[in-house]
């Protein structure tokens, strides 16, 4: 019953923030909600017994993204930020997309037969999921492919980021 | 939940803190009196002998003083600042294993708060949480020079941390765990400083600026941004911050003694286990009598150098170390375990060519070019 009463709480800490984040108008304030946000979903994968992907979750968007966007918004004026409006024309389309995916993610989770009662799996004694994890993203009838797409992916951007950045002369 | 456990870590993180604190008092009495010896002069010799009551009367001092919030300040954010930057200060010791088990009657002592098997990750995590404490507290200052000198400090904090970052994964490598006890333990034949030298010195490079201290202490260069993020704190919200400076002195201190220094390893510690902890301190001793001496020695470093030194030189250098360890403990493994004395060689060299190459990245191409 603990488990479910966390859940609920890390929910509401999730989805209170995650609303806040889009309505506040400071922008600063809207960053340090998504903290909360994304600290929230450690706290929920922590409660799951997933520790390495809560710290990684910590140290990737809360240590390194989220102080980017606080790191940019101070670069910008104050006053600018506070009067610009918050939605767009294209704010009926996108409501329209979120009631759409909210419908399908419903169905794909109901049709996982959870119910508030189901206890999570224990992990097995002696299974280490680190190394599990380390050795199915590195093998080649594991993960390896998308991996590797992927860093190659964050390499492209980072080349990008240096190109755009560069002192063109 | 067993409450017998819950009361033993409740007493065991009361204790730690407390120790930290006294520690971070007395940090205060040893760095001055320390760079006093290194200035020839005597330093702090009115309270008490040797002025042992000295951080007391500081204490008092501080308490006692007027807390100001500046009139248009963001004050929620103004009044957490200083507790932002306090508490992961306090919380990344509670993995460091102080000392190994000691055994009174049936009863087993385990020297560490939290035995976590991505201990070494949960600490990368919680130091870069300790960056919002500055951050926020330049910003919600509403002074110029505070926001100037939070920008500057969360910039070399996140630029700092990828080669701190290696260099966990260099202890990592060479222990194949990221518990720290097993860490400490893998240490046994040889401490990891003796293996990668470099590595252990790009850590202490990397921990000075982490923590913002001499030559890296940009964050509050006196003469360009009068005191930096903290301009606009007083009373016991600047005693925050100055406790958070020192107490991170301290736990990054014990983080670099675990993953480089052997721990609480030394002679004798498996007979007697209580010595662990005194090697540990002793060994903690000597890194912050090491970052005095840094401060009483170099300079600052200008600020545009400070981030051509951590991006240009720190991380490919602690790329290289990486690669070189992983290849030095592949051949340990597959074909002769002497082969680990390679590293430490080549690192070496690594180390000295990432020396010569400070002056020619430090250089500004825009001014060489006139």
């Amino acid at each position: 019953m603990g488990a479910q009463i966390l859940f609920f709480l890390c929910a509401a800490l999730i989805l209170i923030s995650a609303i806040m984040v889009v309505t506040v108008r400071n922008l600063i304030h809207a960053a340090l909600w998504l903290i909360a946000t994304l600290f929230g979903a450690a706290l929920l994968y922590a409660s799951l017994d997933a520790s390495f992907i809560a710290v990684v979750q910590v140290v990737v968007y809360i240590g390194a993204i989220a102080i980017m966007f606080i790191f940019a918004v101070m670069l910008t004026r104050r006053e600018l930020l506070i009067k610009t409006d918050q939605t767009n024309a294209n704010w009926p389309l996108a409501l329209g997309l979120s009631a759409v995916m909210l419908v399908a993610l419903g169905y794909v989770i109901g049709g996982f037969g959870v119910t508030l009662n189901t206890t999570p799996a224990a992990i097995p004694a002696g299974v280490d999921p680190l190394t599990l994890l380390g050795k199915a993203l590195l093998a080649p009838e594991a993960y390896v492919l998308p991996f590797e797409v992927a860093s190659v992916l964050l390499l492209a951007a980072m080349v990008g980021a240096v190109y755009v950045a560069m002192n063109k002369k | 939940m067993d409450w017998m456990l819950l009361l033993e870590w409740v007493i065991k993180s009361f204790v730690l803190s407390l120790i930290l604190l006294g520690g971070f008092a007395y940090l205060t009495w040893f760095e001055r009196k320390v760079l006093a010896r290194f200035q020839v002069r005597i330093g702090p010799n009115r309270a008490g002998p040797y002025a042992l009551l000295q951080p007391i009367a500081d204490a008092v001092k501080l308490i006692f003083k007027e807390e100001f919030t500046p009139a248009r300040a963001e004050k929620i954010l103004f009044f957490l600042a200083p507790i932002v930057t306090v508490v992961p200060a306090l919380v990344v010791a509670a993995v460091v294993p102080w000392g190994p088990d000691i055994q009174i009657g049936s009863y087993t002592l385990r020297l560490y708060i939290a035995d976590i098997s991505v201990g070494v990750l949960y600490i990368t995590a919680i130091t870069s949480i300790a960056v919002y404490g500055i951050t926020l507290a330049g910003w919600s200052s509403n002074n110029k020079y505070a926001l100037m000198g939070g920008l500057r400090s969360s910039a070399q904090m996140v630029s700092y941390e990828l080669a701190l970052g290696f260099c966990f994964v260099i202890a990592i490598l060479m222990s194949g765990s990221m518990r720290p006890i097993d860490i400490v333990d893998a240490q046994r034949n040889g401490w990891f400083f003796l293996i990668q030298p470099a590595g252990a010195f790009v850590f202490l490079i990397a921990t000075l600026a982490e923590v913002n201290r001499a030559p890296f202490d940009m964050p509050e260069a006196e003469q360009e941004l009068a005191a930096g993020f903290h301009s606009e704190y007083s009373g016991m919200k600047f005693a925050l911050f100055f406790m958070a400076e020192y107490t991170k002195m301290i736990t990054i201190s014990s983080i670099a003694v675990t993953l480089f220094f052997g721990g609480y390893l030394g002679p004798f510690v498996d007979q007697l286990p209580f010595l662990g902890p005194i090697y540990m301190l002793a060994k903690i001793v000597a890194l912050l009598f090491f970052m005095v001496w840094v401060r009483a020695t170099l300079p600052r470093i200008r600020y545009d150098r400070l981030m051509a030194f951590g991006w240009k030189v720190l991380l490919p250098l602690t790329l290289a170390l990486v690669l070189i360890t992983a290849v030095g403990i592949l051949l340990a493994q597959e074909v002769n375990p002497n082969l680990i004395w390679i590293t430490p060689v080549i690192s070496a060299f690594a180390g000295f060519f990432a020396i010569g190459l400070v002056d020619r990245s430090l250089r500004r191409k825009a001014y060489a070019a006139r």
